[in-house]
């Protein structure tokens, strides 16, 4: 790069996924945007030949939903151009928040009586039980470290790999995503100790040992690296 | 300063204003000062398991709405001398002639004269429940040893809970037939305590005397030779912070002399 009179602020990429565009994160945008246009219309040439993906890092600047938009508008009209995805380091506080509340393991210790309705966002661990006439409900997973007799509702917001542990599993009603299971008529005694409930590929909510978990859902663990 | 404990229990017919009427009976009997106050506005009983109907003059809502002070309302048990009182409920308004608000200074200016108020909430969990638990400190729950009872206790305790102003809710197992629980006709007392998970104050066996002592407006703690009798005092002794044994369950019917051996090895 020898021209000296402008600083690139772009650099390209060909790799085997695509097009990698590195933006500069400090420049002011509109001139950023102007290099990208410019130096795709050297790069592409007008002819039919096949779409090629684009990969672009924006490095620590944060775009806006318009920002993002006039990005994405730059590059599409280039002939055979593709945004696959625009990949930024940094967030907002919200989105940070919403994202560590999603992803958190809300601890409570309290006994969900009747009427009583519990609800959170992210994986929710009970200490206590649920009573018959409670409810509780959680985005992510739900664990129940005493008796879950009452509701349980795990996956709230669509998520159908949610499960539903408890130590004494003996629910009137379980619920994970949009699919719904009920408690037998009959009152069996023994069993429903250390239990999971899952949707299995039939679409059903099945109720099953817990040291199934680790091959059903693997995902459960966070800990890094092996033990 | 006296306390002030709510007796309530979410579902009708458990057996609420008996044992109000009966610890209280009971609390008096052991030298406390009582106050009896009866919240079920519009249904009031109290007055007539005590057998002080005849005497009412004032009610409560006359105290509250200023048309008379509190203590020319409240009703004086000449069988304790001094130390029982009733403070009746109105039978003809309803519950919403009363505010939490105003329970809760009525029963702070009862506090200064009395040991123990004990207060006689109404069934259901609207206003005449709030009303009730306004001015208490402390609650205690009755229940049978039925599901739908042990079921509204547990949404009762759950609105306890909530109060900050109360310590944890105990509770009192009323109505237990021993032949049905010794054939697992019955839930289980161990079962009902941790399905609730509070402190158990006492259980009280069924006992047709209750009834009849009732309709005679002689609370049964005053008959020495009930269980029904024996099991109050025993729970107001536990509430003056006495440890009392639980009563044991078993009636005459162990007589035979394999069941006395049985007994003897099983014993705890």
């Amino acid at each position: 790069m020898a021209g000296k009179e402008k600083r690139p602020y772009v650099s390209m990429k060909g790799t085997k996924e695509g097009l990698t565009l590195q933006l500069d994160d400090t420049c002011a945008y509109d001139e950023l945007l102007k290099q990208v246009d410019e130096l795709l219309t050297g790069a592409t040439r007008d002819e039919e030949g096949p779409l090629v993906a684009v990969h672009v890092h924006v490095g620590n600047r944060y775009l806006t939903r318009e920002q993002e938009e006039r990005l994405r508008d730059v590059i599409r009209m280039k002939k055979n151009l593709i945004v696959h995805s625009i990949i930024s380091n940094v967030m907002t506080k919200q989105e940070a928040l919403e994202w560590k509340k999603k992803n958190e393991i809300v601890s409570v210790a309290k006994i969900v009586r009747s009427g009583q309705v519990l609800h959170v966002d992210g994986d929710l661990l009970l200490i206590g039980d649920v009573n018959p006439g409670g409810t509780v409900v959680a985005t992510g997973n739900i664990f129940v470290l005493g008796a879950l007799r009452g509701i349980a509702h795990a996956g709230y917001e669509g998520n159908r790999q949610a499960i539903i542990a408890a130590s004494i599993m003996k629910p009137t009603q379980l619920r994970i995503s949009d699919i719904m299971n009920r408690a037998p008529d009959y009152r069996s005694e023994e069993g429903n100790e250390m239990e999971c409930a899952y949707i299995d590929e039939h679409d059903q909510i099945v109720v099953d040992r817990l040291q199934l978990l680790m091959h059903l859902r693997p995902n459960l663990t966070r800990i890094e690296g092996s033990f | 300063m006296g306390e002030a404990i709510v007796v309530t229990s979410g579902k009708g017919g458990v057996g609420k204003t008996t044992t109000t009427a009966n610890l209280g009976t009971a609390l008096a009997l052991l030298g406390k000062r009582v106050c009896l106050v009866d919240t079920d506005i519009g249904l009031r009983n109290l007055d007539v398991i005590m057998g002080l109907e005849n005497r009412i003059i004032y009610d409560l809502v006359d105290v509250v709405e200023g048309r008379c002070t509190i203590q020319k309302a409240l009703v004086k048990d000449k069988r304790f001398e001094d130390r029982l009182y009733l403070l009746p409920a109105a039978q003809t308004s309803d519950k919403s002639a009363v505010t939490p608000e105003q329970m809760k200074e009525l029963i702070d200016n009862l506090r200064q004269d009395y040991d123990y108020i004990l207060i006689d909430c109404p069934a259901g969990i609207e206003q005449g429940y709030k009303n009730a638990v306004a001015g208490a400190d402390e609650a205690i729950v009755v229940t049978t040893p039925d599901i739908s009872a042990v079921r509204d206790a547990d949404r009762i305790i759950g609105l306890l809970e909530k109060e900050e102003h109360m310590k944890r809710p105990r509770l009192i197992i009323n109505r237990i037939r021993s032949h049905m629980l010794k054939n697992h006709d019955m839930l289980d007392i161990d079962e009902i305590v941790m399905h609730l998970s509070i402190d158990l104050l006492g259980i009280i066996v069924d006992d047709e005397h209750v009834i009849k002592a009732s309709n005679n407006g002689e609370p049964i703690v005053l008959d020495p030779n009930s269980k029904a009798s024996l099991a109050y005092r025993n729970i107001a002794r536990r509430l003056l912070g006495e440890s009392v044994p639980l009563m044991s369950l078993d009636n005459e019917e162990q007589k035979g002399f394999f069941s006395k051996i049985k007994k003897l090895f099983s014993a705890r």
